[in-house]
C-alpha cells in the first residue's frame, strides 16, 4: 500500500519535469548551434554533432537522476516518518488482544513447516555454484535460478536411485525460525503466527521450528540428517526446561503427515524408530493443531507427477505464475521441472491415499453434488447455513444432477470421458499395459516418458478414466523407477487388519489409514483449514501435440470448461490446495471417537475458516482461507494462541464447520 | 572501456554546461550586487573583464530566467543520473562476470593462492568425525528484539546487536535503553526482551563482511561438516553465566544438543570456545556435572563421556586488564565493537555530550563483563614491584622471539637492571608513580574514605552512573592511593561501583582457592574461575590453548583525573604519557605486553602452561594440555583481507594454521599428532616465575 502511495507521488514530479526535459534538449541545441556562429572558432561541425548526440545521453542521464533523487527524497521522508504515523492502524493483532486478556505462554510450541516453504541452503556443490556456500538456493530471492538455471536445477535434484544427495552436492534445510518465517521477502509463512505468539511471551526457548529437508522421504530425513532425533530431543528439552509442560505441535500442510510419521517413529523401537516407548506421545504432547492438513493427499500431486503441471502454491505466488510456463530455460522448462520433481520422494507422499473408498470410483464420489460457486461468493455461506440447520442428509439442498461432476475420475482423457457413465467407457487395465513391450527410442532420457513408445501412450489415453487407485497403477507404468523408489517409503492404501505385523514398517507411518494413532488419551488433534475456495480435485487430460520424444506426452486440456470444470480442472471446496475431504475426513470420521485408527479415543476437532478476500490495506488478509495465507488468519491465530496458553478444544468452542465435510464423510464407507 | 567512453561523454557535457553553470552563480536578480562585489575585491582588470562578459551574458539570457533556475536542478539531476547509470552499468558488468574471474585476477596478480586449509585437508582424505560445538565470545553474538518499547516498533526479531547497527544511529537512546539490563537484577528490564540469535548465523559474521566464525565454518564444511554436526552455542553474552540458564535455559540447551550429537554420530564432541566463551564453557563443564537444583545433573562422568577436546581460541582464562579500564572509565572498548562500529563513533558526541557516560551506564548493567576482571590477584598479575612479564621488550616483540627463548635467562637479568616496566601496577595515577619504586610511593588508604554527595546530581539526568554518588571526596581518595595492583583494583572497583560489584560478586569470584575441597567451591560463582575450580574428571579429554602472539596488548594503565567534573566520568587514561625510547612499552598511557591485542599471553596461556599441566590440584585427572601459539603476521596483500596469518584476537579465526589444527582435531587427531606445544612467546618463563601452589 505504501508502495502504491509512493508511486503516486513519484510519478507526479517526474511527469512535470519530463516536460521540461523535453524542452531542454531543444534549448541546448539552440545554444549549441548559436555559439559556434558567434564565436566562429575551430572544430565547428565536429563539436556540433557531438553536442547533439550528447544531448540525448544528457537528457537520459537527467531523467534517471531525477527519478533517483525523487525516489531517495521520498525514501528519506518515509524513514523520517514516525513509526506509528506511517501506516493507518490496522485492527489490533490477536496476540496483543489476548495478552491484554491475560494470556501468557504456557505450553512450548513446535512448528512443523510444510513442503516447499522451508528454505534450503548449499553446503557443498559443483564449481558452478561457487560463492553460494550457505546461501539459500530455495527460498529467499531465488537469485540462483536466474543466474544459472541449469546449475540450480542440478543442485536441487536428488539422486534418482537412492533419493538422497547426488555425489558432491549437499543441500540442507535452513535451521531455526528463519527457515520458514518468510518464504520470499515479504511473503510470510510463519512470521505472523510467530509474532503473535511472541506477544504473549513466546521466544526462542519455548518455540521450535522443526525444519526438515522436504525433498526427502520422511524416513530419509532421519537417515541422512537425523532430523527426527533432533525433533525428539528438542521436544524433550522444551518439556523439561518449561516446567514439565507438554508441547503443542502446529504442523502445516505436508508437515502434518511428517508429524504423523514422527509420532509412530518416536515410539517405535530403535533400529527403525526413536525408541521413546509407547507412552512417549502421551507424556510429551498436549495437542496437535494441523493447519491445512493434507492427511489423505492432494489431487494436485497427481497432475504434478503426471505432467508437472500442478505447481505448489507458494511457488506460484512467489515467482509469477507465467514464469514456469514461459520457456526461459530453453524449450524444456516443464521437462526439466518434471525431472527434478520426480527425484523428490516427498511428492509421492502427497498422492491421494485411501483409493476409491475415499476419493470415489468412476461413478460416485463423496463430494458428489457439490455446487461450484465461482461467481457467487455467497453460495458457501448459504450452504453452510443449510448445513448447520439441518444436518440430516435426506434434505439435500437442491442440487441438480447435471452439475454433478464425476470427481472420482481423477484423470480422464477428454471432457466426454469425464462425464459419460462408466459403462460407456472403454477400459484397458493398466496391468495389461505393463506387459506391453516398451523400447527406449530416445537418446537422452530426461524423464521416464522417453522410455515409453508412442503406441503405448496412445493406449494409456484410450483407457479414458482413472480413479485414485488405478492412477497409482498408471504412475507405476509411466514412472516405474520413481515409484519403485518412493513406494519403499510411502503407501497409499487402506489397512484391512491394522494388527498385521507388516504395518510396523515405516512406509505406513505417514498414512493415517494404515496406522493406529499412538496411545495418548489426553492428546487432542485439531484440523484447522480454510474453506470456500475452489480447489483442484480432478483433471481432464489430452495427449500433447508435440511428437518430440523427450517431451511430456500428456497435458491438461485447458480448453475443457463447464460447471465445476475450469480450464481442464474440476474444482471442489477446499483451501485452494487441499480439498476438504483430505483435510477434514480423519478428524470428522476416521478418528472421531474410538475407532480402529484411534484406539485410545483421542479427541478430535475440526475448525474451519471461511475464506473472505482481503481488503486492500490488509495485505494477504486477516480472514483468508487460502492454504498458506491462512497462517495470517486472525481467527486461526487466536485458536492456536488459546490452545498454547492452555485451553482445550472444548474451551475454544469445539467444532466450527462451514463446509459439507460431515456429509461427505458419511458417504465414505470404510470400516472403522 | 565502456566506462571510459561514458566518462568522456560526461566531460563533454561539463564543457557544454560551463556557461550556464557560471550564469547560475550570478542569478540575474542579484547580478548587479555580485558584480559590485567582484569589482571591489578583484583588481585584476582581466578578471574584471571576464566577469563583465559573464554579466553581459547573464543579461542576454535574462529572458530565459526560468530555464536558468531550472538549470541548477538540471545539472544536479544530470550528475546524479550519470553517476547512477555508470554505477548500474558497472554492477551489470559485475553480475555478468563469470564467477571465476576474481580468482583469475588474484592468481594473475599474486601467483597461485594456496588452497584454504579445509580444501587442502579434504584432499588429504580427512573427513568429518567428531561433532563440533562453537562457543562464541562476548560481543560477537547477535542479539535480536522479541519485545520492546514503542520506540522499537517494527523491529521484531531484527538484530539490535550485530548486523548493520542501523538502529544505533536512528534512535540511539532507545537503543541504549533496550540493550541495557536491569541494574538491580542483571536480567531483562520490564517490557523488554532481547534474545540471542540462534544457530550458526548468530556469530558467523558480526557485521556485514566482518567474519567471526564464517571462515572456520566454511573450512569445516569442506571436509563434510554441516548443520547436523556443528552447533553454535549462542548465549546472551550480556548476562552472567548462571543467569543465561535461569532466564533462557541456555546451558540445558547446550547439554541436550551435545548429548544429541554424541548420540547420533557416536563420537564425542570437540568444543571450540572463543574469547569469553572459554570461561562460559568452563562454567558449563562444572554446571553439567553438578546436581540438579544448581546444575545440570549430568553426573561426574558427563564430560568424560561427551567431550573429546576443548580448543580455546584466545581464551582469557585469567581475565583481561582491558576490562578494568572498561569498567573504570569505559575507555577500553572490545575490539569487535570498536572495529565494526567505526572506532571514532563512541568517542564522538553523537548522543549529545554524554556518549561515554551512556556507554558506561549500559556496559555496567552487563554482568558478563565482570567475568573478565583479572583473576588470581597479585600472585598472577604481579605486585607493585614484580610482575611475571618483567623484562618484556616491546621492540623485539615484533621480531620472532622464539629464538630468544634459550637466552631468556640472560635477557631477563639485563632488562631487569635497566628500565623495567612495573606491569603489576595495573592502574597508576601519573607516569612518575608508574615507574618509581614502591617504597617511595606515598599512598593514602581509600577504602574507608567517605563519599561525599554529588553536588551535580540533578544536572546529569539520565546519564546515570555510580560516579555521581561518589562526590569529590571519593574521587580524591581514589587518586591519592596512587597505585593499584590486581588485588587492590578489585577493591577500587568495589569502591567506585559498589552496586555493580555487589551484583557481580554473586556470580563471579576472582581469587585463588586455598583448599579446593572446601564446600563453598560448589557454588556456581566459582565455576568460571580456573583458579577456584577443579577440572572435571575426564582423563582422556584434551585442553588446547590457542592464541595469537606478537601484538602489543594492553596490560596496565596510567590514569589522570579528567579536567571537567560534574557529569563526566572523573577519571581518564592519561594519553599524554609516552615512554619514548627507554620505556617503549608505554604508549599514550597504556603499558602493553605480548598477546593478541586483547588477551595478554599470560592470561591465555598460564593455565595450560602451568596451572593445569600434568597432575595438579586444579587438574586432578591430569587432562592433557597443549599450547598452540600463532605468531602474528600482517596480511601480505590487500587481497588477503584480514590475513591468513593474523594473530589478532578475532582475526585469528581466519588464521590458516589455526584452522588446520582445529580441523585435524575434529577429524580425529590428538594433541601430540598436531605436534604438541607450539610456542613463540615467553609464556613458559613467565609461568615459571609465578609462585602458585599446585
Amino acid at each position: 500500500m505504501v508502495l502504491r502511495f509512493r508511486k503516486l507521488y513519484f510519478t507526479e514530479p517526474t511527469l512535470s519535469k519530463s516536460y521540461e526535459s523535453y524542452e531542454t534538449p531543444k534549448d541546448e541545441k539552440k545554444q549549441a548551434t548559436e555559439k559556434p556562429k558567434a564565436e566562429k572558432k575551430q572544430e565547428k561541425g565536429e563539436r556540433n554533432k557531438k553536442r547533439i548526440r550528447w544531448g540525448c545521453v544528457n537528457s537520459c542521464c537527467w531523467f534517471i537522476g531525477c527519478m533517483c533523487t525523487t525516489w531517495w527524497l521520498l525514501l528519506f521522508l518515509y524513514h523520517c516518518l514516525p513509526a506509528n504515523l506511517g501506516v493507518l492502524k490496522g485492527p489490533e493483532p490477536p496476540g496483543v488482544r489476548l495478552k491484554n486478556e491475560g494470556l501468557t505462554a504456557l505450553h512450548p510450541v513446535v512448528l512443523v513447516p510444510g513442503m516447499v516453504t522451508v528454505g534450503l541452503e548449499l553446503w557443498e556443490g559443483r564449481p558452478c555454484s561457487q560463492g553460494f556456500f550457505r546461501k539459500r538456493l530455495w527460498g529467499g530471492s531465488f537469485t540462483g535460478i536466474l543466474n544459472r538455471p541449469l546449475c540450480w536445477l542440478e543442485h536441487l535434484s536428488l539422486d534418482k536411485e537412492t533419493g538422497l544427495d547426488p555425489p558432491g552436492i549437499r543441500v540442507r534445510p535452513v535451521p531455526g525460525l528463519v527457515a520458514a518465517d518468510y518464504f520470499a521477502p515479504g511473503y510470510f509463512v510463519w512470521a505472523v503466527l510467530i509474532e503473535n505468539l511472541a506477544s504473549i511471551g513466546y521466544e526462542g526457548k519455548n518455540m521450535y521450528m522443526a525444519t526438515y529437508d522436504w525433498r526427502l522421504s520422511f524416513q530419509n530425513t532421519e537417515i541422512r540428517d537425523q532430523t527426527l532425533s533432533r525433533l525428539k530431543a528438542n521436544i524433550e528439552l522444551m518439556y523439561v526446561t518449561n516446567g514439565n509442560k507438554k508441547v503443542v505441535v502446529v504442523p502445516h500442510s505436508m508437515g502434518v503427515t511428517y508429524f504423523l510419521h514422527f509420532l509412530k517413529w518416536v515410539e517405535a523401537p530403535p533400529p527403525m524408530g526413536g525408541g521413546g516407548g509407547p507412552g512417549w506421545c502421551d507424556k510429551y504432547i498436549k495437542s496437535i493443531m494441523n493447519i491445512g492438513p493434507a492427511f489423505l493427499g492432494i489431487p494436485r500431486a497427481v497432475s504434478s507427477m503426471l505432467s508437472a503441471e500442478g505447481k505448489d502454491v507458494a511457488l506460484i505466488r512467489s515467482m509469477d505464475p507465467g514464469f514456469l510456463d514461459s520457456e526461459i530455460l530453453g524449450l524444456k522448462t516443464m521437462e526439466h521441472m518434471m525431472r527434478v520433481i520426480r527425484t523428490w520422494d516427498s511428492v509421492i507422499s502427497l498422492l491421494p491415499k485411501g483409493g476409491d473408498p475415499i476419493w470415489g470410483d468412476l461413478d460416485s464420489a463423496p463430494e458428489e453434488g457439490h455446487v461450484c460457486g465461482f461467481e457467487t461468493k455467497g453460495f458457501f455461506q448459504s450452504n453452510s447455513r443449510e448445513n448447520n440447520d439441518s444436518r440430516n442428509k435426506d434434505t439435500r439442498p437442491r442440487i441438480e444432477i447435471k452439475h454433478g461432476a464425476k470427481y472420482g475420475r481423477m484423470i480422464s482423457f477428454g471432457k466426454e470421458a469425464s462425464e459419460q457413465h462408466s459403462s460407456k467407457l472403454h477400459k484397458v487395465a493398466p496391468m495389461e499395459l505393463m506387459q506391453a513391450v516398451s523400447n527406449a527410442t530416445c537418446g537422452e532420457v530426461w524423464t521416464e516418458y522417453g522410455k515409453i513408445n508412442r503406441q503405448n501412450i496412445q493406449k494409456l489415453a484410450d483407457n479414458k478414466a482413472y480413479t485414485a487407485e488405478t492412477f497409482i497403477d498408471l504412475l507405476r507404468y509411466v514412472a516405474p523407477k520413481t515409484m519403485q523408489r518412493a513406494e519403499a517409503h510411502f503407501s497409499h492404501g487402506i489397512a484391512t487388519d491394522l494388527d498385521d505385523p507388516k504395518y510396523g514398517h515405516y512406509k505406513y507411518w505417514s498414512n493415517p489409514l494404515e496406522t493406529k494413532l499412538p496411545y495418548a488419551p489426553d492428546m487432542e488433534i485439531y484440523s484447522l483449514y480454510g474453506v470456500g475456495l475452489p480447489t483442484e480435485r480432478s483433471y481432464v487430460y489430452k495427449l500433447s501435440p508435440s511428437d518430440k520424444c523427450d517431451s511430456i506426452p500428456f497435458r491438461i486440456d485447458s480448453s475443457a470448461e463447464g460447471g465445476c470444470l475450469r480450464g481442464g480442472v474440476y474444482f471442489t471446496d477446499g483451501d485452494e490446495c487441499v480439498p476438504v475431504i483430505s483435510a477434514g475426513f480423519m478428524c470428522a470420521k476416521g478418528w472421531r471417537g474410538k475407532t480402529r485408527f484411534n484406539p485410545s479415543g483421542i479427541a478430535t476437532y475440526i475448525r474451519e475458516y471461511q475464506h473472505s478476500p482481503p481488503s486492500l490495506l490488509e495485505g494477504r488478509g486477516l480472514k483468508s482461507g487460502h492454504h498458506v495465507d491462512i497462517m495470517g488468519n486472525a481467527a486461526l491465530i487466536e485458536d492456536v494462541l488459546r490452545v498454547a496458553a492452555g485451553a482445550s478444544g472444548e474451551e475454544i468452542g469445539g467444532d466450527k464447520i462451514y463446509s459439507d465435510i460431515l456429509r461427505m464423510s458419511d458417504r465414505v464407507n470404510i470400516e472403522l | 572501456m565502456a566506462r571510459r567512453r561514458r566518462g568522456g561523454g560526461g566531460g563533454g557535457g561539463g564543457d557544454a554546461k560551463k556557461p550556464t553553470t557560471s550564469d547560475q552563480h550570478h542569478p540575474p536578480q542579484k547580478g548587479k550586487k555580485a558584480q559590485q562585489k567582484t569589482t571591489e575585491k578583484e583588481k585584476n582588470p582581466q578578471d574584471f573583464n571576464d566577469h563583465h562578459h559573464h554579466h553581459q551574458a547573464a543579461k542576454k539570457l535574462k529572458t530565459e530566467n526560468k530555464k536558468k533556475n531550472w538549470s541548477c536542478v538540471d545539472s544536479c539531476c544530470w550528475l546524479i543520473g550519470s553517476i547512477c547509470s555508470i554505477w548500474w552499468f558497472l554492477l551489470l558488468l559485475y553480475n555478468a562476470m563469470p564467477a571465476s574471474f576474481p580468482q583469475y585476477v588474484a592468481t594473475a596478480l599474486t601467483g597461485k593462492i594456496p588452497d584454504p586449509p579445509g580444501v587442502k585437508l579434504q584432499k588429504q582424505g580427512l573427513k568429518a568425525k567428531h561433532p563440533v560445538v562453537f562457543v562464541p565470545g562476548i560481543v560477537t553474538g547477535g542479539l535480536e528484539l522479541w519485545e520492546g518499547h514503542p520506540c522499537m516498533d517494527g523491529l521484531f526479531r531484527k538484530k539490535l546487536w550485530g548486523g548493520t547497527f542501523g538502529d544505533l544511529y536512528k534512535r540511539p537512546l532507545c537503543w541504549v535503553e533496550h540493550m541495557s539490563l536491569d541494574n538491580e537484577t542483571g536480567l531483562d528490564p520490564p517490557g523488554i526482551r532481547i534474545r540471542p540469535v540462534s544457530g550458526l548465523v548468530a556469530a558467523d559474521y558480526f557485521a556485514a563482511g566482518y567474519f567471526v566464525w564464517a571462515v572456520l565454518i566454511e573450512n569445516l564444511a569442506s571436509i563434510g561438516y554441516e548443520e547436523k554436526n556443528m552447533y553454535m552455542a549462542a548465549y546472551d553474552w550480556r548476562l552472567s553465566f548462571q543467569n543465561t540458564e535461569i532466564r533462557d535455559q541456555t546451558l540445558s540447551r547446550m547439554k541436550s544438543n551435545i548429548e544429541l550429537m554424541v548420540a547420533t554420530s557416536g563420537e564425542k564432541v570437540v568444543v571450540i570456545p572463543h574469547s569469553m566463551g572459554a570461561l562460559y564453557f568452563m562454567h558449563f563443564m562444572k554446571w553439567a556435572e553438578a546436581p540438579p537444583p544448581l546444575g545440570g545433573g549430568g553426573g561426574s562422568d558427563w564430560c568424560a563421556k561427551n567431550i573429546k577436546a576443548v580448543m580455546n581460541i584466545g581464551g582469557p582464562l585469567l581475565g583481561l586488564p582491558k576490562i578494568v579500564a572498561g569498567l573504570f572509565s569505559a575507555e577500553a572498548k572490545d575490539i569487535a565493537v570498536a572495529r565494526a562500529v567505526a572506532p571514532g563513533v563512541l568517542d564522538k558526541d553523537i548522543f549529545g555530550l554524554q556518549t561515554l557516560q551512556h556507554a558506561m551506564r549500559m556496559t555496567r548493567t552487563w554482568d558478563s563483563t565482570m567475568s573478565l576482571i583479572p583473576k588470581g590477584g597479585d600472585t598472577i598479575w604481579g605486585t607493585l614491584d614484580w610482575a611475571p612479564e618483567a623484562g618484556h621488550d616491546c621492540v623485539s616483540m615484533k621480531v620472532n622471539n622464539n629464538e630468544n627463548h634459550t637466552s631468556g635467562e640472560n635477557m631477563k637479568q639485563d632488562s631487569n637492571s635497566s628500565k623495567a616496566v612495573n606491569y603489576g601496577r595495573i592502574i597508576s595515577f601519573g607516569k612518575d608513580v608508574a615507574s618509581v619504586h614502591s617504597s617511595k610511593i606515598n599512598s593514602v588508604e581509600f577504602r574507608g574514605s567517605v563519599k561525599g554527595y554529588s553536588c551535580a546530581n540533578s544536572t546529569c539526568r539520565d546519564a546515570w552512573n555510580e560516579y555521581h554518588d561518589m562526590g569529590i571526596e571519593g574521587v580524591k581518595a581514589v587518586e591519592d592511593y596512587q597505585v593499584y595492583s590486581a588485588d587492590s583494583v578489585l577493591d577500587l572497583l568495589h569502591f567506585v561501583a559498589p552496586r555493580m560489584m555487589k551484583r557481580g560478586g554473586a556470580h563471579y569470584s576472582y581469587g585463588i582457592a586455598d583448599n579446593l575441597d572446601d564446600k563453598k567451591y560448589q557454588h556456581y560463582k566459582y565455576w568460571s574461575n580456573p583458579l577456584e575450580t577443579r577440572l572435571p574428571y575426564a582423563p582422556e579429554m584434551e585442553i588446547f590453548s590457542m592464541y595469537g602472539v606478537g601484538l602489543p596488548t594492553e596490560r596496565a594503565y596510567i590514569y589522570k583525573r579528567s579536567p571537567s567534573a560534574d557529569c563526566y566520568i572523573p577519571f581518564q587514561i592519561d594519553t599524554s604519557a609516552d615512554g619514548g625510547t627507554d620505556q617503549n612499552c608505554l604508549k599514550s598511557g597504556v603499558f602493553s605486553v605480548d598477546g593478541d591485542e586483547t588477551v595478554p599471553t599470560l592470561s591465555a596461556g598460564f593455565m595450560c602452561a602451568k596451572g593445569w599441566r600434568g597432575k595438579t590440584r586444579f587438574n586432578p585427572s591430569s587432562i592433557k594440555t597443549y599450547i598452540r601459539e600463532y605468531n602474528h603476521a600482517p596480511p601480505a596483500t590487500l587481497l588477503e583481507g584480514r590475513g591468513t596469518q593474523s594473530g589478532a584476537h578475532v582475526d585469528i579465526m581466519g588464521n590458516f594454521a589455526l584452522i588446520e589444527d582445529v580441523i585435524r582435531v575434529a577429524a580425529g587427531s590428538n594433541g601430540t599428532d598436531l605436534g604438541g606445544d607450539r610456542v613463540y612467546s615467553n609464556i613458559f618463563r613467565w609461568s615459571e616465575s609465578i609462585n602458585l601452589q599446585l
